[in-house]
Order: structure tokens, then C-alpha cells, then sequence
């Protein structure tokens, strides 16, 4: 009885590479296989193992919309030897990846919802999908309301997408970079975000809330955000633990009684506030 | 329900022989280098005789230290990826511990809860154990207090218990038929179970009252106070014969490559440390709790059972006498 090899990637071609920041790059991804590229699909949230043949693998998050069909993207920042084997990469360069895996935002449940995205740096890659996943089906819901902050303007990831949110008329992005990161002719806020979101004081009412970033937004913006009155189970995150397997084995993203690759990425505050603060 | 035979001493290296001549591998504890560890044998002769336990687990006839998953050619513009097929021969591991017999199936829960691990699966279809109960024990051991004992058949295929005659075998499932069927003549059906020669070992704490209050003691000091010695080594979950957790690694050169699983240890500073520097168990008291809480709080909530079969080897192995029975007594009555 022979069995699949859960371990075995598909093999995606670069369609595409965008300089998003210093060190930061977005892969556009084609599937070799025709077969594979017809059968794959995924949904927002979810994530995957992305090979540099000769490196190893590394975990990143789907940044591209399940509604964008024939493609996937990812974005990382070069940190380490597979991530670094990554960059070396060119356009007809192929790549491996393992997924999708892990949960999803529940993106159905949100119909006639408001939607407050709050991140900060390259944590802006996983909800972007979720971001033109709902603008994708824009009718669905109601104002979509995006806080984005990075270091510096030139820290700023996916530029162009930022300047179409700004100009489109149902989306109010409000862009932010920390004090000291602004140049001559940023428009934008200055200030952290926790501090832009304070200023902001969004209502709960209505309201899901998706906040992804740093441990240090993450812990500075959730009790804003329970201040302001969101309930710990209109507040989503998606957690980015080490990984090496993906499907449950390895052991490295347990934390408590979850592991983020099943049980995660995504979870609620509440669900989140049952977890040891292991991550 | 089990078949119970008499197997005479004398007719162990008779079955030995049939068990070599049916193609299947042996597996058995011998001495080596002044500690017992399992290696092939083909006679009983060769099997050591006084032994408590192997150093090492019986986990890697089924989880190697190190298994390639796949391979690859890189050629300009295209991978060619071939994918591994385990090298999975028929094996019998015999005269293991009812304790470490019973953690092939702590293995089985996390290797196929969910996704199916065919490297796992294909060594396990071909693995036959035949345990030994204990007539002996040290004072590492503490089974009866995770739910086995020195007669347990859970895990055995066969499980033999010493007799003033031989042994008192106990068949639990097919692939223990299939071995009696080889040398058939050899076991004599028997009326009862003689297990008088089995060592006594009484349970040293309450395993149930225990799991029920970990999560409660998450933020106690005695998880900093009990690590303080440890160095961080990693023997025990290399001996422990249900550590399972592991890493994948590429080995590769510019034309060629290939990917590796990897026994590893979340006792490791570097298990759970993030590409940007930071790291969810940064102390080595984070992560002893983690080995405790994954062990005795996760296995049963997910999968039903424990992550420990109180083998002790990894007190056996700890280099600075961290006493894993001991320090589960001191959490049962914080």
C-alpha cells in the first residue's frame, strides 16, 4: 500500500518579482504542473512551506486573494539561508511549496460587516490577501477601514497597492510611519500605530477587527481595542510560529493545547487568550 | 483477546531461526560497548541477558535519526524532484520493554492524526514486536504510573513473560499470529497466565489528578526551579521512545540535493526561535514545561493517550541527573 509523500512540494515557477522594501520581495507563483494549477485551491488566511531547492524551506503566508485565480504570491524579507536563497532567485527561477495549510478567516461569517484591518511592517502580506479577498467581493461588506504602519516610508510594503487603496473612495487606508522613519513629502501620519488607532478611536459597532504585526503592536493595540469596546471574539489575529512540517507533526508550533499549523494561524482574541503566551 | 502459549526456553533459538528464515530482520538488545542496545541478531544466543532497558529506543526501526524525504537534479530553469520510498524491511524487534512497546503508539497517534506519514507507515506495516514483561527494574522506572506495568501487552504483538520454565506468551494480533504460525509446534497452548516472576512496581503518583491540574500551574516557578541544571542537551527526547518532534534539513550541493528529517528536541533554545530573533520559549524553564505539558497535558486532550510510557531512559541518559519521575511527584504535590 504506497501512500502520498506529504512532504513533496509542487513545483511553481517566478512569474513575477516585486521590490517591495529593503531586503523585501513579493513572488508572483505559476504551478509547473497544469494538472496542479487547474486542482489547487486555497482560502484567505491559510498558509504554506515555500522551498529554495538546495536551502530548505520556510513558512510563509498565501499574500495573494483566493479570487485572483492561476497564481499565488508570497512576501518575505531576506533574514536567513532559505529566505536569502529565495532572493537569489530570478523570473523563470522555480521554487517549491507545500499547502495549503492550516485555517482560514471566516470571511463568509463577516457578510454585512464592518472591516478594521490594523498591522504594521510585513505583517501586512497575510491580510492583504484577506484585504482584496473582501474587495474582490466589495458589495459583501460594509466600510472596509485599513491601518497600516512601517518603520519608515521606504519600509512601507506593496507601494502601488497602498496608493490604489488611498484613492479608492470605498476603502479608508490610513497609512502610518514611526516618528523619525517620514520623509520631506510623506502625507501620511506619523506616529506608531497603537497611537494612530487611539487618534482613530474606531466603534466596535458592527465590527471584526483583523490585527497582525509585531508582538509589541499586538500587545499594545489589543487592549485598545477592548477599551473601544470590541468583544474578544470580533478581534482576529494570525499567529506565525516556526514551522517545519506544516501538517500537525513536528512539534514546533505547539503552543498549549494548539498547534498554529491546524489549529491556526488564525484565531480569535478569545481563543487566543486560552493559549499560553507562547508565541 | 488474547492467545495465551507456553514457550519453553530451550525453543527460543529454534524460533529465532524460523523467524530469520522467513526473510524478517531481528532486532534484539546486546551488549555493546558496556550498554544494551538493540542491533541485529539471527540467534537467542546473541541477545543480552541482564538488562533493564536499552539506552536508546526501539522508536527508530520505525523513525529513523535520520530519514531523506525526498531528492532533486537542478538543471537551467527546471527541478527535476524525485520523491523517497522508506527502505522498509520485514522487522522484528524483540524483547523490548512493555513500556517502550506501548510508545509505538504514542508515535502512531501524531505521525497519523490528521495527515498521513508514509515513512512512518511503511516501517510500521513491516514491524513485528514481540515485548518482554520485567522481572527486573531500577529506580528509574515508573510505568504504573503512567498507565503500564511490567506485564503490559499494550504495543506487543507477542508479548513474553518470564516463567520458571520459559515464558508465557501472549499473542495480540495477526502479526503475532503470523509469528507462531512460522514455528507453530513450539508453543504450547496454555490454561493460565503465570505471571508470578513479574517485578512489583507500585505507582509513585496520581498520573489523572496530575494532567487535570497542569494547566493551572502553567505560570509556577517550579518548572524555572526543576530546569535550573538543565544544559539544554537534548538526551532525552533522543532516547524517549515517544519524542517524536523533528526537523526538516537540506543537503545539497549546486547541482544536486536532498531533503532530511531529523530527530530533534524542543528542549533546544533553537526549536522555536523566529527568523526575526524572537523566540515564544526563550528560557530553558519554558521549555521543560513544554516537554512536561506536551507530554501529560496535550497527548491525552488530542490524541487519548500520554506522551509517556515511564520507560525513565531519559533519566538514564539526563547528564545532570534530572530525575523526570521525581520531578512529576513534586508537580503532583505542588
Amino acid at each position: 500500500m504506497s501512500e502520498n509523500n506529504i512532504y513533496l512540494p509542487y513545483l511553481l515557477r517566478i512569474a513575477k518579482i516585486t521590490e517591495e522594501a529593503p531586503s523585501v520581495r513579493t513572488f508572483r507563483l505559476e504551478f509547473v504542473d497544469e494538472e496542479a494549477a487547474s486542482s489547487f485551491d486555497f482560502k484567505t488566511g491559510q498558509f504554506g512551506l515555500y522551498s529554495a531547492f538546495g536551502e530548505g524551506e520556510s513558512t510563509f503566508c498565501i499574500a495573494s486573494s483566493p479570487t485572483r485565480k492561476g497564481y499565488i504570491e508570497c512576501t518575505f524579507r531576506e533574514v536567513g539561508r532559505v529566505t536569502a536563497g529565495l532572493a537569489d532567485k530570478e523570473v523563470g527561477d522555480i521554487v517549491g511549496f507545500r499547502g495549503p495549510y492550516g485555517n482560514v478567516f471566516p470571511i463568509d461569517q463577516w457578510r454585512g460587516k464592518n472591516l478594521l484591518f490594523i498591522t504594521g511592517g510585513i505583517a501586512l502580506p497575510p491580510l492583504r490577501s484577506v484585504i482584496w479577498n473582501c474587495l474582490d467581493l466589495r458589495e459583501q461588506f460594509k466600510d472596509i477601514t485599513i491601518v497600516y504602519g512601517a518603520r519608515s516610508v521606504n519600509d512601507l510594503v506593496y507601494k502601488h497597492e497602498l496608493k490604489e487603496w488611498e484613492e479608492r473612495p470605498d476603502v479608508n487606508l490610513v497609512c502610518t510611519v514611526d516618528p523619525g522613519g517620514e520623509t520631506p513629502d510623506w502625507t501620511g501620519k506619523v506616529g506608531f500605530v497603537p497611537l494612530i488607532v487611539e487618534q482613530l478611536a474606531p466603534s466596535p459597532e458592527n465590527t471584526i477587527a483583523l490585527v497582525c504585526g509585531p508582538p509589541i503592536l499586538i500587545k499594545l493595540t489589543m487592549p485598545l481595542l477592548k477599551q473601544l469596546g470590541f468583544t474578544p471574539e470580533s478581534i482576529y489575529t494570525t499567529l506565525e510560529n516556526r514551522m517545519k512540517c506544516g501538517v500537525g507533526k513536528c512539534g514546533r508550533c505547539n503552543t498549549g493545547k494548539s498547534y498554529v499549523c491546524k489549529d491556526g494561524p488564525v484565531y480569535t482574541l478569545d481563543q487566543l487568550n486560552q493559549l499560553p503566551a507562547e508565541y | 483477546m488474547a492467545d495465551m502459549y507456553q514457550l519453553a526456553s530451550a525453543s527460543l533459538d529454534p524460533l529465532f531461526a524460523a523467524i530469520t528464515a522467513s526473510g524478517r530482520r531481528i532486532l534484539a538488545p546486546t551488549d555493546q560497548d558496556g550498554r544494551t542496545e538493540l542491533n541485529p541478531v539471527t540467534r537467542f544466543g546473541q541477545v543480552a541477558k541482564d538488562y533493564v532497558q536499552t539506552t536508546l529506543s526501539a522508536k527508530e526501526a520505525v523513525f529513523p535519526k535520520v530519514e531523506q524525504l525526498l531528492s532533486y537534479t537542478l538543471l537551467p530553469g527546471k527541478v527535476d524532484l524525485v520523491d523517497a520510498e522508506p527502505a522498509a524491511v520485514p522487522t522484528v524487534v524483540f524483547g523490548i520493554r512493555p513500556c517502550e512497546a506501548s510508545g509505538f503508539q504514542a508515535l502512531d497517534a501524531v505521525f497519523n492524526w490528521d495527515y498521513r506519514d508514509k515513512f512512518f507507515n511503511a516501517r510500521m506495516e513491516q514491524l513485528t514486536v514481540i515485548g518482554m514483561g520485567c522481572t527486573r527494574r531500577d529506580d528509574a522506572c515508573f510505568c504504573t504510573s503512567v498507565g503500564g506495568g511490567p506485564g503490559s501487552t499494550r504495543g506487543s504483538d507477542i508479548l513474553l513473560t518470564p516463567t520458571a520454565s520459559g515464558y508465557l506468551a501472549e499473542v495480540q494480533s495477526d502479526k503475532g499470529r503470523a509469528i507462531v504460525a512460522l514455528a507453530a509446534k513450539l508453543f504450547t497452548p496454555a490454561a493460565a497466565a503465570d505471571k508470578s516472576m513479574l517485578v512489583a512496581l507500585p505507582a509513585a503518583f496520581d498520573q489523572p489528578a496530575l494532567s487535570a491540574k497542569l494547566p493551572a500551574m502553567f505560570d509556577s516557578p517550579l518548572w524555572a526551579e526543576q530546569s535550573l541544571r538543565c544544559v539544554g542537551c537534548g538526551a532525552c527526547a533522543f532516547v524517549c521512545p515517544t519524542c517524536v518532534c523533528f526537523d526538516i534539513q537540506e543537503e545539497a550541493d549546486t547541482r544536486q540535493g536532498r531533503r532530511l528529517r531529523t530527530w530533534d528536541s524542543c528542549g533546544y533554545h533553537m526549536f522555536t526561535l523566529h527568523a526575526s530573533g524572537h523566540n515564544p520559549r526563550e528560557t530553558q524553564g519554558a521549555r521543560w514545561r513544554q516537554r512536561i505539558y506536551h507530554k501529560f497535558s496535550t497527548y491525552p486532550e488530542r490524541y487519548g493517550q500520554l506522551g509517556c510510557v515511564g520507560c525513565g531512559k531519559c533519566t538514564r541518559a539526563c547528564p545532570v541527573d534530572m530525575n523526570l519521575q521525581e520531578h512529576l511527584v513534586e508537580a503532583s504535590q505542588a
